[in-house]
């Protein structure tokens, strides 16, 4: 269990121990002890939340070095539809794919393109009668695991497709064996990551049982590189138009373009990790049930806003929208003969247990007692000083035998107070006596 | 010290839409965090969200009593408030007594009562017209061994 790989990432060095990424945590995964931050692994998702507030940059996501592509004899490289979002000097989306060539790789291939694929094979799903409704899309892992740890009871409602980016891979790398004749192993497929969540999800795949992507470049390393680049190819000039993907495939970049895609009338698409939470709670407590597919992404504004990328999601959003604008609807369909079996999950989906007590529920009944009993001692402000998110959580944490009531400042100092009032009472007592001594003499 | 039960008491406020819910969603925390079977967790929520709104459309808000043991959840959700004419008419789907506002919020399907009898193991339900009405649900806690795949 413990070999569990997390992208997010702590820099022990850079953190000062205040509590910022304690209290926007949503899963409550992580605490301040002994001055620093530290992660609860079994309830991080990724979803990076952390990396976005820290005043201090002392978290990161583990990625790896555009360099490291120099390890395969052919090198793809899996452009999201978001990066076409960073980029301001972009009349043309030629100059971003030219760019890509130009910093060493030797062949692109849109995870738009997959995505498409990916949209027609949902519509085909959702015609048909099999899926458990409301179907929950299956592209942000960072929902995904959140889904197991929080809500295990929407596992079966989650879509049993493998996500564009994992689709994209599969089909690159077919690709380039074809085409070089290379074997599969010698093929690098590298995906522009813009979140830690995408990264996580290559090392410990979710509904699959291995990942495609044998490489995750964050966009934040690459941006720069490829600006120059791109405007290098500005200047040389560019070849004919080669977009592998339109409207459809590029609009998943942004929260509610996959849930359109499904041309349903009965969807719903949420972005943010809180609200995402929130229409989840909903959905368990069957009050979507008039919805037929729900579109999650942890990010606000969608993958746009992931937070390895650049540009503010919503500038972003406003640039690819009217990048497709010039776009055909779709460039990619599955055929009405069925669904590719290898789009198709082929790994059982198991909940995560990390928020229950105890394995019994006798003893963790007996804990939450505890817990209750604890947690009224404590002064409900939820400031944070002992390092947990809140004073349940703190509660949590000394029943779960983490933590001590000491941590809380508030009953330190009452404490401190109780011993300071008991010596003092010492001293006038001795004074008292004294002086009835003195009158009675 | 020992603790076999656990009760929690709440507090419902009647006419705050903002608010309602709010309970049942902390009693679904509870007992995720209890690590009861998630279909049990799923049956209580959903029964008593369905209890807790009725109570708060319906009943002019009330108070909520859960007790939880070993072998079952129990929630007695009461109000003072006009009670329930027909019982049997309201246990039909779609009967609702919901105001044209409060349909307009999504409430008054007609679905609460019916709901709360579908995912409740035992429903329990005392009505005075002018008097009250309290809702006892209870949930049987489904052991780690006779949990279904």
């Amino acid at each position: 269990m413990s070999e569990y790989f997390h992208s997010v990432t702590l820099n022990t060095e850079l953190c000062h121990g205040c509590i910022t990424c304690v209290k926007r945590c949503p899963t409550e995964a992580i605490r301040v002890r002994n001055g620093k931050a530290q992660i609860i692994e079994g309830r991080c998702i990724d979803c990076g939340e952390c990396i976005r507030v820290c005043p201090h940059h002392a978290k990161y996501a583990i990625t790896d070095p555009l360099s490291s592509i120099k390890e395969f004899k052919f090198k793809v490289v899996l452009p999201p539809p978001s990066l076409f979002g960073q980029y301001k000097r972009q009349e043309d989306l030629e100059l971003i794919r030219a760019g890509l060539l130009k910093l060493g790789f030797d062949a692109v291939y849109e995870v738009a393109a997959a995505a498409e694929l990916v949209s027609s094979a949902t519509r085909q799903l959702l015609n048909g009668d099999r899926l458990k409704k409301p179907v929950i899309s299956s592209a942000c892992p960072a929902v995904l695991r959140l889904i197991r740890i929080r809500f295990p009871n929407l596992i079966d409602n989650i879509l049993p497709l493998s996500p564009p980016m994992e689709v994209a891979a599969m089909l690159a790398r077919r690709r380039a064996v074809r085409e070089t004749g290379l074997s599969p192993e010698d093929i690098g497929i590298a995906f522009l990551t813009p979140c830690p969540a995408k990264v996580t999800s290559i090392r410990n795949p979710i509904g699959i049982k291995k990942s495609e992507v044998d490489l995750a470049i964050s966009v934040s390393e690459i941006y720069p590189a490829l600006l120059s680049a791109m405007n290098e190819c500005a200047e040389e000039g560019l070849g004919p138009d080669t977009a592998q993907s339109g409207r459809t495939g590029m609009s998943w970049g942004n929260s509610g373009g996959e849930a359109a895609a499904t041309l349903t009338t009965g969807y719903l698409a949420a972005d943010g990790i809180e609200n995402v939470i929130n229409v989840l709670e909903e959905m368990e407590d069957d009050r979507l049930s008039d919805q037929v597919f729900v579109e999650l992404n942890a990010c606000p504004a969608g993958c746009v806003g992931g937070v390895l990328n650049i540009e503010n999601p919503y500038v972003a959003v406003t640039r690819m929208k009217h990048l497709q604008a010039y776009r055909p609807v779709s460039c990619n369909s599955i055929s009405e003969a069925g669904i590719p079996p290898d789009m198709k999950w082929d790994a059982k989906v198991e909940p995560i247990d990390t928020l229950r007590l105890d394995p019994s529920p006798t003893e963790s009944i007996r804990m939450m007692g505890e817990l209750e009993e604890i947690e009224s001692r404590l002064y409900g402000l939820d400031c944070g000083s002992c390092g947990a998110p809140s004073c349940r959580a703190l509660a949590e944490d000394i029943v779960r035998g983490y933590s001590t009531e000491d941590a809380c400042i508030y009953l330190l100092k009452d404490k401190v107070e109780s011993v300071r009032d008991s010596l003092l009472s010492l001293t006038i007592n001795k004074r008292d006596k004294g002086e009835v001594h003195k009158h009675e003499s | 010290m020992t603790v076999n039960s656990l009760h929690y008491h709440y507090d419902v406020p009647g006419d705050d839409f903002t608010r309602a819910g709010v309970a049942s969603g902390a009693v679904k925390q509870i007992l995720k965090q209890l690590g009861l079977n998630p279909e049990t967790v799923r049956k209580m929520s959903i029964a008593l969200y369905e209890a807790e709104i009725n109570m708060v459309i319906h009943g002019g808000g009330g108070v909520i009593d859960i007790d939880i043991d070993d072998d079952k959840i129990v929630a007695l959700v009461s109000d003072q408030g006009p009670g329930i004419e027909d019982l049997d008419l309201a246990m039909q789907e779609g009967w609702s007594t919901a105001s044209e506002q409060e349909r307009n919020l999504g409430f008054g399907a007609g679905m609460g009562l019916p709901n709360m009898k579908k995912y409740s193991d035992e429903l329990e339900i005392n009505s005075e017209v002018g008097v009250g009405t309290s809702v006892k649900i209870t949930v049987n806690i489904e052991k780690s061994g006779e949990q279904r795949d």
